[in-house]
């Protein structure tokens, strides 16, 4: 039997509407970029879930590891002053 | 004939084309070649079932008969169906199913195109309801024949084979009978114009893909005229199983 | 990933895998896990998707010949779902190392397992009733349930199949309640999918308990939230109203209703029959293997022309 193929894996990211962020959505396998787009429409949007849609190639995508957590996220829990809630603001004062 | 019936015609002509496309297209669940592909054709046969039973509908009122779109649908016999003999085509391989549908949606976006703009309001609605449908269809069919034009050697060899095979129903598409002069004031196309410009597309695509259109002048027509290929008989036989043996039940 | 799995399992990993369980987090893919969990769910997703997969040609035999428009539309688009849901399932797979052709490898190789349920015939339109209602009931129940898996792709994958399947069991119910109310001969087509399809529909929950080795370890590790009999009282115990409902009868004749538990309790389970279906003695085992290396086959060529075309790099105009 000869080496079978399923194809590239590609990552899909849709936008449900028009200004909202893009979500990851899951995969589909296709060996280019319009097949891949095409296969997340009719995957991922049956339902009327889609306006936009992003395809990359899954190799493409880097990711942390858990190993990575404490240096990379753990080190802004000490760091309040991000927030708004940080600040006291004088009695009466309004709208800030 | 009057102009009401010639619109009842008319409009099953592309309802029952839809229908035995949808049919045809549902052979493919669970055989498709990849998985994706499988929810793709399922996908296309679902729009075709949908146009069919919008056709259906906007039809019967201009029949004047007591019916529904499944009686259209399951009570039809081979000699009252008016689809397009494309439709009821076999799928063959892949390759051909994907011409079959890639040349009919060139035609039916140019169909549906003018319908968009017609004068009559129910012909306007299907237009321009269908049209979306059917450019998506031309979209997944043109991607896939020019991949595998210009994928193996067996896969060219196949879609070559297919346009060759395929190509001997086209000319159906281009069939006219009364129902085309009685409506030629909303229908806003001219067969024969419609057709040059069919073609110019189909011939430019197949250049892109690294085809010349066939020379065959065999071509097979009759659909409009009621008169089949031996297929549809097999088609309807097992899509109208259930409602032929069961004539009172309802389901 | 690879790398992080062949780790060498430390301790301080085991404890962070095990605190993570113990809160109720999600395994992520590129976490360390212990390698039986690893293989274990991956096994579990694996055979998830081939049943899904599996699970389209049963009714499939029926798309043809479904008796009206409206019936078309919904079994079509319900067996599009399986297919997705098997989609889903395969992508959650894949993120523990093992990619979808050698999952597909492996079931042709009878070495990936799917849901035995799918070794019985469809022989009547009412069997799709029975499938769509018992089957995709039975399998409901357990997928509400995994929605709480401790592995995060696996269990987001059951939150969208969960979504989409709502409306499987109805379109089955819906057709059972028709044929009830129908002609005799559609009432006696129900009452004999019925009788065909509700103990395999139990027996889809797997052994009892006491007959279940794996449950105790994937119950510890969260990969499994309930147990067997659990999930499979919670089945029997809304389904067997909604028969009455409609008028169909159970075929159990030791049937009875706890009035203290607002529970019923069955007969004894075939479990000779599961076990010979689950070796590959059912009625369609072999068929619908061949059915899927039949198609596998002959799409063989479309995916290598794929594969082809995207080492050319052509656009199209």
């Amino acid at each position: 039997m000869n080496v079978d193929t399923q194809l590239e894996l590609w990552e899909v990211f849709i936008q449900k509407n028009n200004g909202l962020p893009f979500k990851h959505e899951g995969s589909v396998h296709a060996s280019d970029k319009e097949t891949a787009l095409q296969h997340a429409r009719d995957i991922y949007t049956r339902r009327g879930e889609g306006r936009t849609i992003w395809v990359v190639p899954a190799k493409y995508i880097a990711s942390t590891t858990a190993d990575d957590e404490a240096m990379f996220f753990d080190t802004t829990d000490d760091k309040a002053y991000r927030h708004p809630t940080f600040y006291v603001m004088p009695e009466g004062a309004k709208q800030i | 004939m009057t102009t009401d019936q010639a619109r009842y015609q008319y409009l099953l002509r592309f309802a029952d084309t839809s229908l035995v496309m949808a049919q045809r297209l549902a052979e493919w669940c669970s055989r498709g070649p990849i998985l994706e592909e499988d929810l793709a054709l399922t996908n296309i046969s679902l729009d075709y079932f949908g146009q069919a039973e919008a056709f259906y509908n906007t039809a019967i009122p201009f029949g004047g008969k007591q019916e529904t779109a499944d009686d259209l649908a399951f009570r039809r016999s081979e000699r009252e169906y008016f689809n397009f003999l494309i439709a009821e085509a076999d799928n063959g391989d892949y390759a051909r199913t994907m011409m079959k549908i890639y040349l009919l949606s060139v035609y039916l976006e140019k169909i549906y195109t003018a319908l968009s703009t017609s004068s009559q309001p129910e012909l306007n609605m299907l237009g321009v309801k269908s049209l979306k449908e059917i450019m998506y269809h031309k979209r997944h069919s043109s991607a896939w024949l020019f991949r595998l034009a210009h994928g193996t050697a067996e896969s060219a060899s196949r879609v070559q084979q297919a346009l060759q095979d395929v190509w001997s129903y086209t000319d159906d598409l281009f069939s006219t009978d009364v129902c085309d002069e009685l409506l030629s004031g909303e229908l806003n196309y001219e067969i024969t114009a419609m057709k040059h410009v069919w073609l110019a597309e189909v011939e430019e695509f197949m250049k892109q893909c690294g085809f010349v259109l066939p020379q065959t002048t065999y071509q097979i027509q009759g659909g409009i005229k009621q008169m089949h290929t031996e297929a549809l008989g097999h088609v309807l036989c097992e899509m109208q199983y259930l409602q032929r043996a069961y004539p009172n039940a309802k389901w | 990933m690879e790398d992080i799995l062949t780790t060498p399992i430390s301790q301080t990993a085991l404890a962070h895998f095990e605190a993570r369980l113990q809160n109720d987090e999600k395994i992520e893919p590129k976490d360390w896990m212990p390698e039986a969990y690893r293989k274990t769910v991956l096994r579990q997703m694996m055979q998830h998707a081939h049943s899904e997969v599996i699970g389209m040609q049963p009714e499939g035999n029926w798309v043809l010949r479904a008796p009206s428009l409206r019936a078309k539309k919904i079994l079509l688009a319900k067996i599009q779902d399986e297919g997705g849901h098997g989609l889903y399932l395969y992508s959650a797979a894949e993120t523990l190392g093992m990619d979808r052709t050698e999952m597909i490898q492996l079931l042709h190789e009878q070495k990936a397992k799917y849901s035995s349920i799918f070794n019985y015939p469809a022989l009547t339109w009412a069997d799709i009733g029975a499938i769509g209602w018992l089957v995709d009931g039975a399998a409901i129940v357990n997928q509400v349930s995994l929605q709480r898996t401790s592995y995060g792709p696996y269990a987001r994958a059951m939150v969208r199949i969960c979504k989409e399947e709502s409306f499987h069991q109805r379109q089955g119910y819906e057709i059972m309640a028709t044929m009830m109310k129908g002609t005799p001969e559609q009432q006696a087509m129900a009452q004999d999918a019925m009788n065909r399809w509700w103990w395999p529909s139990l027996m889809m929950f797997g052994p009892h308990d006491a007959d279940s080795p794996h449950t105790e370890q994937s119950m510890e590790w969260k990969i499994k939230r309930e147990s067997n009999d659990r999930l499979r009282q919670k089945f029997i115990d809304k389904t067997i109203d909604q028969a009455y409902v409609i008028g169909l009868t159970i075929p159990d004749k030791d049937l009875k209703f706890n009035e203290e538990t607002k529970s019923y309790s069955i007969g004894p389970i075939n479990w000779d029959e599961f076990w010979s279906v689950v070796k590959g003695n059912g009625p369609c085992n072999k068929q619908r293997m061949t059915h899927h290396i039949k198609y596998h086959e002959e799409g063989r060529w479309v995916r290598e022309a794929l594969e082809a075309f995207a080492k050319k790099q052509i656009e199209m105009n």
